[in-house]
């Protein structure tokens, strides 16, 4: 079982790759929107990798509001 | 479809075509891979029946307010229908905004009956707000698991009563919604609209883009939004129509629905159209080069062959491929909520997939103009609807002016805003404060604001009022939160920005601090509220005798600086 702070770790790792930001400058109290230059559709398509990545379902609904890494990671590490 | 100049109601519309269209599919539920849900007409009437008698039990009275807040589901357009059954008026808000926020609504509409979805109550029912939505008295919530502690609402799935519940005739003047265009979080505008104006706005819509049964609509848009009410709830059901609803908004799944459930009409806003297109470029661009160029012959040759109209059975013979990745029933993408850009919709037209843009505003119903195809022009929002008188006045000397119309489809006025109305409605005449003007052929072209305000590329509006509660207390003399563009007009649609006018104190200089503390503060909104860039500007803020900043005359003021210097990166 991953830690909370393996999963929000592993959450960075995986948006800087997919979106080309350089890696160790995303921190966890990051806006996802601002940092990334993403909008809400992009933010979808994030959830979709980050699904496959941690092998999970995570419904529309639980993102709602959500912009910053930590509470995605919370998010996530309660439906691992 | 049924001649909706034989009725007085969107109620009793509704109850007519439940039982004209009983057999035909009404709507579609899917959840990622599996269909949830297939309903007809009348397995939609035997669910909204019994909700609307409870609601009648509860003490529901006609011209009482129901909210809304759900994301697009069958069990809001069930709640819907059971609303206007029962005489009520239906106060849809967007699911996207705060529990603050839709305290804040909730309070404003005197709604006295909510009916929303266990994920959002489970947020909303702790949030401040609650004590001041006085007239509240009834909450329904959907899906709630087993045992959950609802804070005093029920279970929309339990609350219904077996004996037929009464129809309570409603008259055209009478209000059938209250529909928020902005104002969570300064002056709310609550747009009271009609059923007169929801009547002739479908009549005037489905007679450019008609249903009929076996037509499928996809319900993308949220459904508070005044153009998924209308192509994705009225127009269609009273044309006996489906509408396919998606429990995820993933594109891989909405994508994938184009196909599963051979769409004809879906509405999107411009962001999500330009996302697709980026998609479909792609993908061309991958093509290898012999490919490419085959393909690129035959947009060509659609291109000419379509010039004038939109030739459908042509376009998918000759771009199959595209058109089965959409299913290939796909008849027109509706887009609105915000402006368009032309190179976007001519990208879709050349495909051979109409793209029918416009132009239109909460207040004015769904749509001014629309795009009648004929031929296609993606330089303008299109010709004034049927119905619609459409002026401009005070025209510059390029002809650019003021757009104003005058409809059976503008609002009643705003909600407990008589002051407001007035300034907004003159002699029966809707102020839009969008600039534009007419070209030789009866097109609109839109050439920015006059009103302090931003539309997103997401459709939504945002006034500078609603988010300056965030900065309050900054530690500086004054500031204020302007849309850039009513400072400086730029005649665009697109690429607007919010910014943040800062006065300083006596002596004081602009910190690390005090941009961290911009910083943190702008964070708190919603990413699409958030301010671009900020100002500072060396004098005191004209004022009103009761110390109201005097935004127009400051505004003219700040108009003197160089917008590209005077705009700092936050």
């Amino acid at each position: 079982m991953r830690t909370i702070e393996q999963t929000t770790q592993e959450i960075l790792d995986l948006a800087s790759r997919h979106f080309n930001v350089p890696a160790g400058t995303l921190g966890p109290d990051d806006d996802f929107f601002r940092k990334l230059g993403i909008d809400s559709l992009q933010t979808l398509e994030l959830l979709s990798r980050l699904e496959n990545h941690f092998g999970i379902e995570l419904p529309d609904y639980e993102v709602q509001g959500v912009s910053d890494f930590r509470t995605l990671a919370s998010r996530i590490q309660s439906r691992l | 479809m049924l001649n909706l100049a034989n009725y007085q109601s969107i109620g009793a519309a509704l109850k007519d075509a439940l039982n004209e269209f009983a057999d035909e599919i009404c709507l579609i539920e899917s959840d990622r891979e599996r269909e949830k849900d297939r309903l007809t007409y009348r397995d939609f009437q035997k669910r909204a029946h019994p909700l609307a008698r409870a609601l009648q039990d509860a003490a529901f009275k006609p011209g009482d307010r129901a909210a809304i807040i759900m994301t697009n589901q069958s069990k809001w357009l069930i709640s819907a229908y059971a609303i206007f059954f029962t005489g009520g008026v239906l106060v849809p808000l967007d699911y996207k905004l705060t529990p603050t926020e839709h305290w804040q609504l909730l309070q404003h509409s005197g709604a006295t009956t909510l009916i929303t979805e266990f994920p959002i109550w489970r947020q909303l029912a702790p949030a401040n707000g609650r004590a001041e939505a006085t007239n509240l008295h009834t909450v329904l919530v959907t899906e709630a698991p087993p045992n959950a502690d609802l804070s005093g609402a029920l279970p929309w799935e339990d609350f219904r009563a077996e004996a037929p519940p009464v129809f309570v005739p409603r008259t055209r003047i009478d209000p059938a919604t209250i529909v928020y265009s902005s104002g969570t979080g300064g002056r709310p505008k609550g747009c009271i609209m009609t059923h007169e104006n929801y009547l002739e706005q479908c009549v005037a819509l489905t007679s450019l883009y008609p249903f009929k049964p076996g037509f499928r609509y996809l319900s993308i848009l949220p459904t508070n939004h005044a153009i998924d009410f209308m192509v994705g709830f009225f127009g269609p059901f009273i044309c006996g129509a489906t509408v396919v609803h998606l429990r995820t908004l993933r594109p891989e799944y909405v994508r994938e629905a184009f196909r599963k459930f051979k769409i004809t009409y879906v509405s999107l806003v411009p962001l999500v159209l330009k996302n697709l297109q980026k998609g479909l470029q792609g993908r061309f661009d991958e093509l290898p080069c012999g490919k490419r160029k085959v393909f690129d012959t035959l947009v060509a040759i659609n291109k000419a062959l379509t010039k004038r109209r939109p030739h459908l059975g042509l376009s998918r013979l000759l771009l199959k491929q595209v058109h089965d990745n959409f299913g290939g029933a796909l008849r027109a993408i509706i887009v609105g909520g915000a402006f368009t850009e032309p190179q976007t919709l001519q990208f879709f037209y050349d495909l051979g997939i109409p793209v029918a843009n416009g132009y239109g505003l909460t207040e004015a119903g769904t749509a001014i103009t629309v795009n009648d195809l004929h031929p296609f022009r993606a330089d303008t929002v299109g010709k004034p609807l049927p119905g619609m008188e459409v002026r401009i006045i005070d025209p510059d000397a390029d002809g650019v002016g003021q757009v104003i119309v005058r409809s059976k489809t503008v609002m009643a006025g705003y909600l407990n805003e008589p002051e407001l109305t007035a300034e907004t409605i003159v002699d029966g005449w809707l102020m839009t404060g969008d600039l534009g003007r007419f070209d030789r052929d009866g097109h609109l072209q839109l050439f920015g604001r006059k009103k302090n305000m931003i539309v997103t590329e997401e459709g939504k509006n945002i006034y500078p009022e609603d988010i300056e509660a965030v900065f309050d207390s900054l530690p500086v003399k004054e500031f204020c939160v302007f849309a850039a563009n009513y400072i400086w007009p730029q005649r665009s649609m697109v690429g607007e920005q919010l910014i943040l006018v800062i006065h300083l104190e006596p002596g004081q200089s602009f910190t690390e601090d005090l941009r961290q503390d911009i910083i943190l503060r702008n964070g708190r909104l919603l990413n699409y509220k958030r301010i671009h860039g900020m100002v500072l500007f060396d004098e005191d803020f004209p004022r009103t005798a009761s110390l109201k900043i005097k935004r127009n005359v400051l505004a003219e003021r700040l108009t003197t600086l160089d917008r590209a210097k005077a705009i700092q990166p936050i």
